[in-house]
Protein backbone atom coordinates (compact mmCIF):
# COMPACT_ATOMS: atom_id res chain seq x y z
CA UNK A 1 0.00 0.00 0.00
CA UNK A 2 1.37 3.43 -0.89
CA UNK A 3 1.97 6.01 1.82
CA UNK A 4 -0.94 8.19 0.62
CA UNK A 5 -3.32 5.23 0.53
CA UNK A 6 -2.25 4.31 4.02
CA UNK A 7 -2.76 7.90 5.19
CA UNK A 8 -6.29 7.90 3.83
CA UNK A 9 -7.08 4.88 6.00
CA UNK A 10 -6.05 6.64 9.21
CA UNK A 11 -8.94 7.86 11.32
CA UNK A 12 -8.36 11.28 12.88
CA UNK A 13 -9.63 12.46 16.26
CA UNK A 14 -9.32 16.20 16.79
CA UNK A 15 -8.95 16.76 20.54
CA UNK A 16 -7.13 20.08 20.22
CA UNK A 17 -8.13 22.59 22.86
CA UNK A 18 -9.37 19.86 25.21
CA UNK A 19 -7.72 19.31 28.55
CA UNK A 20 -6.95 15.89 29.95
CA UNK A 21 -8.66 13.59 30.58
CA UNK A 22 -10.99 14.64 27.75
CA UNK A 23 -8.56 13.63 24.95
CA UNK A 24 -8.31 10.20 26.61
CA UNK A 25 -12.10 9.93 26.95
CA UNK A 26 -12.58 10.87 23.30
CA UNK A 27 -9.89 8.37 22.26
CA UNK A 28 -11.59 5.66 24.31
CA UNK A 29 -14.95 6.44 22.71
CA UNK A 30 -13.56 6.51 19.16
CA UNK A 31 -11.61 3.29 19.54
CA UNK A 32 -14.77 1.48 20.63
CA UNK A 33 -16.00 1.78 17.04
CA UNK A 34 -12.72 0.82 15.32
CA UNK A 35 -11.70 -2.63 14.21
CA UNK A 36 -8.58 -4.56 15.14
CA UNK A 37 -5.59 -3.13 13.27
CA UNK A 38 -7.20 0.26 12.55
CA UNK A 39 -5.05 3.35 12.93
CA UNK A 40 -6.14 6.45 14.79
CA UNK A 41 -4.35 9.79 14.93
CA UNK A 42 -5.19 11.73 18.08
CA UNK A 43 -4.52 15.45 17.62
CA UNK A 44 -4.22 17.42 20.86
CA UNK A 45 -2.72 20.48 22.47
CA UNK A 46 -2.67 19.43 26.14
CA UNK A 47 0.84 18.14 26.92
CA UNK A 48 -0.76 15.61 29.29
CA UNK A 49 -1.99 13.78 26.18
CA UNK A 50 1.56 12.62 25.50
CA UNK A 51 1.43 10.67 28.76
CA UNK A 52 -2.22 9.82 29.18
CA UNK A 53 -3.14 8.42 25.75
CA UNK A 54 -0.11 6.07 25.68
CA UNK A 55 -0.87 5.04 29.31
CA UNK A 56 -4.50 4.32 28.42
CA UNK A 57 -3.33 2.33 25.38
CA UNK A 58 -0.92 0.29 27.51
CA UNK A 59 -3.60 -0.74 30.02
CA UNK A 60 -6.00 -1.68 27.22
CA UNK A 61 -3.45 -3.41 25.01
CA UNK A 62 -3.53 -0.98 22.08
CA UNK A 63 -0.29 -0.04 20.33
CA UNK A 64 1.12 3.47 20.24
CA UNK A 65 2.81 3.61 16.85
CA UNK A 66 4.37 7.03 17.34
CA UNK A 67 4.06 10.31 19.19
CA UNK A 68 4.92 13.64 17.64
CA UNK A 69 5.06 17.15 19.03
CA UNK A 70 5.52 20.35 17.08
CA UNK A 71 5.23 23.34 19.40
CA UNK A 72 1.78 23.08 20.99
CA UNK A 73 0.53 20.57 18.44
CA UNK A 74 0.62 16.94 19.50
CA UNK A 75 -0.17 13.84 17.50
CA UNK A 76 -0.38 10.34 18.94
CA UNK A 77 -0.86 7.53 16.41
CA UNK A 78 -2.56 4.46 17.85
CA UNK A 79 -3.09 1.04 16.30
CA UNK A 80 -6.18 -0.65 17.69
CA UNK A 81 -5.51 -4.08 19.14
CA UNK A 82 -8.37 -6.35 20.10
CA UNK A 83 -7.76 -9.38 22.26
CA UNK A 84 -8.73 -12.53 20.33
CA UNK B 1 -5.20 1.65 44.78
CA UNK B 2 -4.94 -0.24 48.09
CA UNK B 3 -8.55 -1.44 48.06
CA UNK B 4 -8.17 -2.75 44.52
CA UNK B 5 -4.88 -4.44 45.37
CA UNK B 6 -6.43 -6.22 48.38
CA UNK B 7 -9.15 -7.68 46.17
CA UNK B 8 -6.81 -8.49 43.25
CA UNK B 9 -4.73 -10.51 45.72
CA UNK B 10 -7.86 -12.55 46.46
CA UNK B 11 -7.71 -13.73 42.84
CA UNK B 12 -10.58 -11.52 41.68
CA UNK B 13 -10.56 -9.88 38.23
CA UNK B 14 -10.73 -6.14 38.86
CA UNK B 15 -11.13 -3.24 36.43
CA UNK B 16 -11.01 0.43 37.37
CA UNK B 17 -13.55 3.17 36.77
CA UNK B 18 -12.62 6.82 36.91
CA UNK B 19 -15.39 9.38 36.62
CA UNK B 20 -14.85 12.73 34.91
CA UNK B 21 -17.15 15.31 36.51
CA UNK B 22 -15.56 18.45 35.09
CA UNK B 23 -14.51 19.48 38.59
CA UNK B 24 -11.48 17.19 38.78
CA UNK B 25 -8.41 19.06 39.97
CA UNK B 26 -5.94 16.60 38.60
CA UNK B 27 -4.42 17.34 35.27
CA UNK B 28 -6.27 20.51 34.41
CA UNK B 29 -4.48 23.13 36.45
CA UNK B 30 -1.21 21.31 35.92
CA UNK B 31 -1.81 21.35 32.19
CA UNK B 32 -2.71 25.02 32.16
CA UNK B 33 -0.46 26.90 34.55
CA UNK B 34 3.13 27.58 33.55
CA UNK B 35 4.14 27.50 37.22
CA UNK B 36 3.03 23.87 37.35
CA UNK B 37 5.12 22.92 34.31
CA UNK B 38 7.49 20.89 36.49
CA UNK B 39 4.68 18.72 37.86
CA UNK B 40 4.13 15.35 36.19
CA UNK B 41 1.41 15.55 33.53
CA UNK B 42 0.27 12.02 34.17
CA UNK B 43 -3.27 11.01 35.01
CA UNK B 44 -3.02 9.39 38.44
CA UNK B 45 -5.89 6.97 37.86
CA UNK B 46 -4.18 5.65 34.74
CA UNK B 47 -0.89 5.51 36.56
CA UNK B 48 -2.47 3.46 39.36
CA UNK B 49 -4.07 1.12 36.82
CA UNK B 50 -0.67 0.52 35.28
CA UNK B 51 0.88 -0.21 38.67
CA UNK B 52 -1.89 -2.71 39.39
CA UNK B 53 -1.92 -4.18 35.88
CA UNK B 54 -5.66 -3.60 35.44
CA UNK B 55 -7.79 -1.90 32.80
CA UNK B 56 -9.10 1.56 33.59
CA UNK B 57 -12.21 3.06 32.02
CA UNK B 58 -12.62 6.83 32.21
CA UNK B 59 -16.30 7.69 32.16
CA UNK B 60 -17.54 11.16 31.27
CA UNK B 61 -20.41 11.94 33.64
CA UNK B 62 -20.08 15.71 33.40
CA UNK B 63 -23.58 16.21 31.93
CA UNK B 64 -25.50 14.08 34.41
CA UNK B 65 -23.35 15.29 37.28
CA UNK B 66 -24.81 18.76 36.94
CA UNK B 67 -27.98 17.65 38.67
CA UNK B 68 -25.90 16.39 41.61
CA UNK B 69 -24.15 19.75 41.93
CA UNK B 70 -27.30 21.82 41.52
CA UNK B 71 -29.73 19.72 43.54
CA UNK B 72 -27.93 17.60 46.12
CA UNK B 73 -30.53 15.69 48.11
CA UNK B 74 -28.20 15.44 51.08
CA UNK B 75 -26.88 18.99 50.84
CA UNK B 76 -23.41 20.43 50.55
CA UNK B 77 -20.28 20.02 52.63
CA UNK B 78 -18.23 23.01 53.77
CA UNK B 79 -18.44 24.58 50.30
CA UNK B 80 -20.36 23.55 47.18
CA UNK B 81 -19.22 19.94 47.51
CA UNK B 82 -22.14 17.51 47.38
CA UNK B 83 -19.95 14.65 48.65
CA UNK B 84 -22.64 12.27 49.83
CA UNK B 85 -24.80 12.60 46.72
CA UNK B 86 -21.63 12.36 44.63
CA UNK B 87 -20.63 9.04 46.21
CA UNK B 88 -24.15 7.63 45.80
CA UNK B 89 -24.22 8.73 42.16
CA UNK B 90 -20.80 7.29 41.33
CA UNK B 91 -21.48 3.94 42.99
CA UNK B 92 -24.78 3.82 41.13
CA UNK B 93 -23.02 4.55 37.85
CA UNK B 94 -20.40 1.91 38.62
CA UNK B 95 -23.20 -0.55 39.28
CA UNK B 96 -24.88 0.27 35.97
CA UNK B 97 -21.58 0.15 34.09
CA UNK B 98 -20.48 -3.12 35.63
CA UNK B 99 -23.72 -4.97 35.15
CA UNK B 100 -24.39 -3.63 31.67
CA UNK B 101 -21.10 -5.10 30.41
CA UNK B 102 -21.38 -8.33 28.46
CA UNK B 103 -19.31 -10.33 30.90
CA UNK B 104 -20.81 -8.67 33.95
CA UNK B 105 -19.15 -7.80 37.23
CA UNK B 106 -20.29 -9.17 40.56
CA UNK B 107 -19.47 -6.38 42.97
CA UNK B 108 -18.05 -2.91 43.40
CA UNK B 109 -14.97 -1.92 45.40
CA UNK B 110 -14.27 1.50 46.85
CA UNK B 111 -11.42 2.72 49.02
CA UNK B 112 -13.67 4.35 51.61
CA UNK B 113 -12.78 4.17 55.30
CA UNK B 114 -15.23 4.74 58.16
CA UNK B 115 -14.58 8.10 59.79
CA UNK B 116 -12.14 9.31 57.15
CA UNK B 117 -14.30 12.08 55.75
CA UNK B 118 -16.75 14.20 57.73
CA UNK B 119 -19.80 13.69 55.52
CA UNK B 120 -19.55 10.82 53.08
CA UNK B 121 -17.46 8.38 55.10
CA UNK B 122 -19.22 8.16 58.44
CA UNK B 123 -20.49 5.02 60.11
CA UNK B 124 -24.06 6.16 59.43
CA UNK B 125 -23.62 7.45 55.89
CA UNK B 126 -21.67 4.54 54.43
CA UNK B 127 -24.66 2.15 54.61
CA UNK B 128 -26.78 4.95 53.14
CA UNK B 129 -24.47 5.11 50.11
CA UNK B 130 -24.80 1.35 49.64
CA UNK B 131 -28.58 1.54 49.95
CA UNK B 132 -29.34 4.64 47.88
CA UNK B 133 -26.91 3.71 45.10
CA UNK B 134 -28.72 0.41 44.67
CA UNK B 135 -25.49 -1.54 45.20
CA UNK B 136 -26.56 -2.71 48.69
CA UNK B 137 -24.34 -5.58 49.79
CA UNK B 138 -22.58 -5.71 46.43
CA UNK B 139 -20.51 -2.75 47.64
CA UNK B 140 -17.27 -3.86 49.30
CA UNK B 141 -14.94 -1.51 51.16
CA UNK B 142 -11.92 -3.75 51.73
CA UNK B 143 -9.98 -1.25 53.85
CA UNK B 144 -12.72 -0.83 56.44
CA UNK B 145 -14.79 -4.00 55.91
CA UNK B 146 -14.26 -5.23 59.45
CA UNK B 147 -16.18 -2.20 60.73
CA UNK B 148 -19.19 -3.09 58.59
CA UNK B 149 -21.50 -6.08 58.23
CA UNK B 150 -20.20 -8.77 55.82
CA UNK B 151 -20.99 -7.90 52.22
CA UNK B 152 -22.11 -10.35 49.53
CA UNK B 153 -18.58 -11.06 48.22
CA UNK B 154 -17.50 -11.90 51.77
CA UNK B 155 -20.52 -14.10 52.48
CA UNK B 156 -20.16 -15.89 49.14
CA UNK B 157 -16.45 -16.48 49.79
CA UNK B 158 -15.36 -14.55 46.70
CA UNK B 159 -13.04 -12.70 49.08
CA UNK B 160 -11.89 -13.85 52.47
CA UNK B 161 -13.11 -11.47 55.19
CA UNK B 162 -10.08 -12.38 57.27
CA UNK B 163 -7.88 -10.81 54.59
CA UNK B 164 -9.72 -7.48 54.77
CA UNK B 165 -9.04 -4.53 57.07
CA UNK B 166 -10.69 -2.51 59.80
CA UNK B 167 -9.15 0.90 59.24
CA UNK B 168 -11.09 3.83 60.64
CA UNK B 169 -10.66 7.53 61.27
CA UNK B 170 -8.63 10.22 59.62
CA UNK B 171 -5.23 8.79 60.45
CA UNK B 172 -3.61 7.57 57.21
CA UNK B 173 -0.74 5.71 58.87
CA UNK B 174 -2.34 2.24 58.46
CA UNK B 175 -2.88 2.90 54.74
CA UNK B 176 0.69 4.12 54.34
CA UNK B 177 1.99 1.03 56.15
CA UNK B 178 -0.13 -1.20 53.93
CA UNK B 179 1.17 0.59 50.84
CA UNK B 180 4.72 -0.14 51.97
CA UNK B 181 3.81 -3.76 52.64
CA UNK B 182 2.52 -4.01 49.06
CA UNK B 183 5.78 -2.47 47.85
CA UNK B 184 4.18 0.78 46.67
CA UNK B 185 6.79 3.48 47.13
CA UNK B 186 4.77 6.11 45.31
CA UNK B 187 1.07 6.79 45.66
CA UNK B 188 -1.29 9.65 44.97
CA UNK B 189 -2.02 12.28 47.57
CA UNK B 190 -4.42 10.99 50.23
CA UNK B 191 -8.02 12.16 49.92
CA UNK B 192 -9.34 15.67 49.59
CA UNK B 193 -7.99 18.08 47.04
CA UNK B 194 -9.16 16.01 44.07
CA UNK B 195 -12.35 17.98 43.46
CA UNK B 196 -12.57 21.73 42.89
CA UNK B 197 -15.92 21.85 44.67
CA UNK B 198 -14.13 21.30 47.99
CA UNK B 199 -12.07 24.43 47.32
CA UNK B 200 -13.39 27.56 49.01
CA UNK B 201 -12.20 29.98 46.33
CA UNK B 202 -13.50 27.85 43.47
CA UNK B 203 -16.88 27.44 45.14
CA UNK B 204 -17.05 31.22 45.62
CA UNK B 205 -16.46 31.70 41.89
CA UNK B 206 -19.20 29.22 41.03
CA UNK B 207 -21.61 30.91 43.44
CA UNK B 208 -20.71 34.28 41.90
CA UNK B 209 -21.47 32.90 38.43
CA UNK B 210 -24.91 31.75 39.54
CA UNK B 211 -25.63 35.04 41.29
CA UNK B 212 -24.56 37.13 38.29
CA UNK B 213 -26.63 35.10 35.84
CA UNK B 214 -29.62 34.88 38.12
CA UNK B 215 -29.83 31.10 37.79
CA UNK B 216 -28.07 28.06 39.15
CA UNK B 217 -26.69 26.49 36.00
CA UNK B 218 -23.36 26.00 34.25
CA UNK B 219 -21.75 24.61 31.13
CA UNK B 220 -18.55 22.58 30.97
CA UNK B 221 -16.77 25.64 29.57
CA UNK B 222 -18.00 27.73 32.52
CA UNK B 223 -16.51 25.39 35.08
CA UNK B 224 -13.27 25.03 33.12
CA UNK B 225 -12.86 28.80 32.97
CA UNK B 226 -13.44 29.08 36.73
CA UNK B 227 -10.20 27.12 37.16
CA UNK B 228 -8.17 29.60 35.17
CA UNK B 229 -7.01 33.18 35.62
CA UNK B 230 -7.75 36.08 37.90
CA UNK B 231 -11.51 36.80 38.03
CA UNK B 232 -12.68 40.37 38.67
CA UNK B 233 -16.30 41.41 38.69
CA UNK B 234 -16.71 45.21 38.74
CA UNK B 235 -20.44 44.94 37.92
CA UNK B 236 -23.01 42.19 38.12
CA UNK B 237 -23.37 42.09 34.33
CA UNK B 238 -19.75 41.46 33.44
CA UNK B 239 -16.50 40.06 34.78
CA UNK B 240 -12.93 39.87 33.58
CA UNK B 241 -10.86 36.72 33.36
CA UNK B 242 -7.21 37.74 33.23
CA UNK B 243 -4.50 35.21 32.39
CA UNK B 244 -1.83 34.97 35.07
CA UNK B 245 0.93 33.43 32.98
CA UNK B 246 1.69 32.17 29.49
CA UNK B 247 0.06 28.81 30.18
CA UNK B 248 -3.21 30.44 31.20
CA UNK B 249 -3.05 32.92 28.32
CA UNK B 250 -2.67 30.00 25.90
CA UNK B 251 -5.66 28.27 27.45
CA UNK B 252 -7.79 31.42 27.29
CA UNK B 253 -6.82 31.87 23.61
CA UNK B 254 -9.00 28.85 22.91
CA UNK B 255 -12.05 30.81 24.13
CA UNK B 256 -11.29 34.23 22.62
CA UNK B 257 -13.69 33.91 19.69
CA UNK B 258 -16.65 33.43 22.03
CA UNK B 259 -15.96 36.41 24.28
CA UNK B 260 -15.14 40.07 23.97
CA UNK B 261 -11.42 39.97 24.72
CA UNK B 262 -8.76 42.54 25.43
CA UNK B 263 -5.11 42.74 24.43
CA UNK B 264 -2.57 45.31 25.51
CA UNK B 265 -0.84 46.55 22.37
CA UNK B 266 1.71 49.07 23.57
CA UNK B 267 3.02 46.86 26.36
CA UNK B 268 3.22 43.14 26.96
CA UNK B 269 0.28 41.90 28.91
CA UNK B 270 -2.14 39.07 29.54
CA UNK B 271 -5.11 38.04 27.46
CA UNK B 272 -8.32 39.18 29.16
CA UNK B 273 -11.74 37.69 28.43
CA UNK B 274 -14.90 39.56 29.34
CA UNK B 275 -17.75 37.31 30.40
CA UNK B 276 -21.09 39.12 30.25
CA UNK B 277 -22.52 42.10 28.41
CA UNK B 278 -20.22 45.11 28.85
CA UNK B 279 -21.29 48.55 27.57
CA UNK B 280 -18.91 51.23 26.30
CA UNK B 281 -18.13 52.53 29.79
CA UNK B 282 -17.56 49.00 31.02
CA UNK B 283 -15.10 48.39 28.19
CA UNK B 284 -13.13 51.47 29.19
CA UNK B 285 -12.96 50.25 32.78
CA UNK B 286 -12.04 46.75 31.62
CA UNK B 287 -9.27 48.15 29.43
CA UNK B 288 -7.87 50.09 32.41
CA UNK B 289 -7.92 46.92 34.49
CA UNK B 290 -6.24 44.91 31.72
CA UNK B 291 -3.60 47.64 31.52
CA UNK B 292 -3.00 47.33 35.25
CA UNK B 293 -1.95 43.70 34.77
CA UNK B 294 0.34 44.52 31.82
CA UNK B 295 3.97 45.59 31.74
CA UNK B 296 2.65 49.12 31.33
CA UNK B 297 1.06 49.21 34.77
CA UNK B 298 3.22 52.22 35.75
CA UNK B 299 2.94 54.01 32.40
CA UNK B 300 0.78 57.09 31.84
CA UNK B 301 -1.16 55.32 29.11
CA UNK B 302 -1.47 51.84 27.68
CA UNK B 303 -3.00 51.05 24.30
CA UNK B 304 -5.57 48.29 24.56
CA UNK B 305 -7.62 46.64 21.83
CA UNK B 306 -11.07 45.18 22.43
CA UNK B 307 -11.99 42.36 20.06
CA UNK B 308 -15.68 41.56 19.66
CA UNK B 309 -16.94 38.14 18.56
CA UNK B 310 -18.41 39.77 15.41
CA UNK B 311 -14.89 40.79 14.30
CA UNK B 312 -15.11 44.48 15.32
CA UNK B 313 -11.95 45.75 16.98
CA UNK B 314 -11.86 48.92 19.09
CA UNK B 315 -8.71 50.61 20.33
CA UNK B 316 -8.31 52.62 23.54
CA UNK B 317 -5.44 54.52 25.12
CA UNK B 318 -6.13 54.27 28.83
CA UNK B 319 -4.52 55.06 32.15
CA UNK B 320 -3.87 51.81 34.01
CA UNK B 321 -6.21 51.32 36.96
CA UNK B 322 -4.17 51.85 40.15
CA UNK B 323 -3.74 48.54 41.93
CA UNK B 324 -4.59 50.00 45.34
CA UNK B 325 -7.90 51.32 44.03
CA UNK B 326 -9.22 47.94 42.88
CA UNK B 327 -11.87 47.11 45.50
CA UNK B 328 -11.31 43.78 47.21
CA UNK B 329 -14.94 42.92 46.48
CA UNK B 330 -14.19 42.88 42.73
CA UNK B 331 -11.88 39.89 43.19
CA UNK B 332 -14.10 36.85 42.89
Amino acid sequence: MSESARDRSIDVLDARGLICPLPVIRTQQRIESLADGALLDVLATDPGTLHDVPAWCRVHGHEVVETHRNGRDIRVRVRVRRAI
Amino acid sequence: MLAAKVVIDEGVHVEGLNFFTGFCVEGHTHAIRSSDAHKPKRNNALWVAEQLGIKLHIVDISDEYKDIVLNPKHGYGAHLNPCLDCKIFMVNRALAWGFMRDNGFDFIITGEVVGQRPKSQRKDTMPLIARESGADDRLLRPLTALNLPPSLPEREGWVNREHLYGFHGRNRKPQIELAHRFGFTEYSQPAGGCCFLTDEKYSAKLADLWHARGERDYSLDDIMLLKVGRHLRPEKHFKLIVGRDDGENNFLEGYRKRFVHLRTVSHEGPLTLIDGTPNANDLDLAARLAARYSQGRDADAVVVTAHHPNGVVEQFAVAPFPAHRIPAAWHV
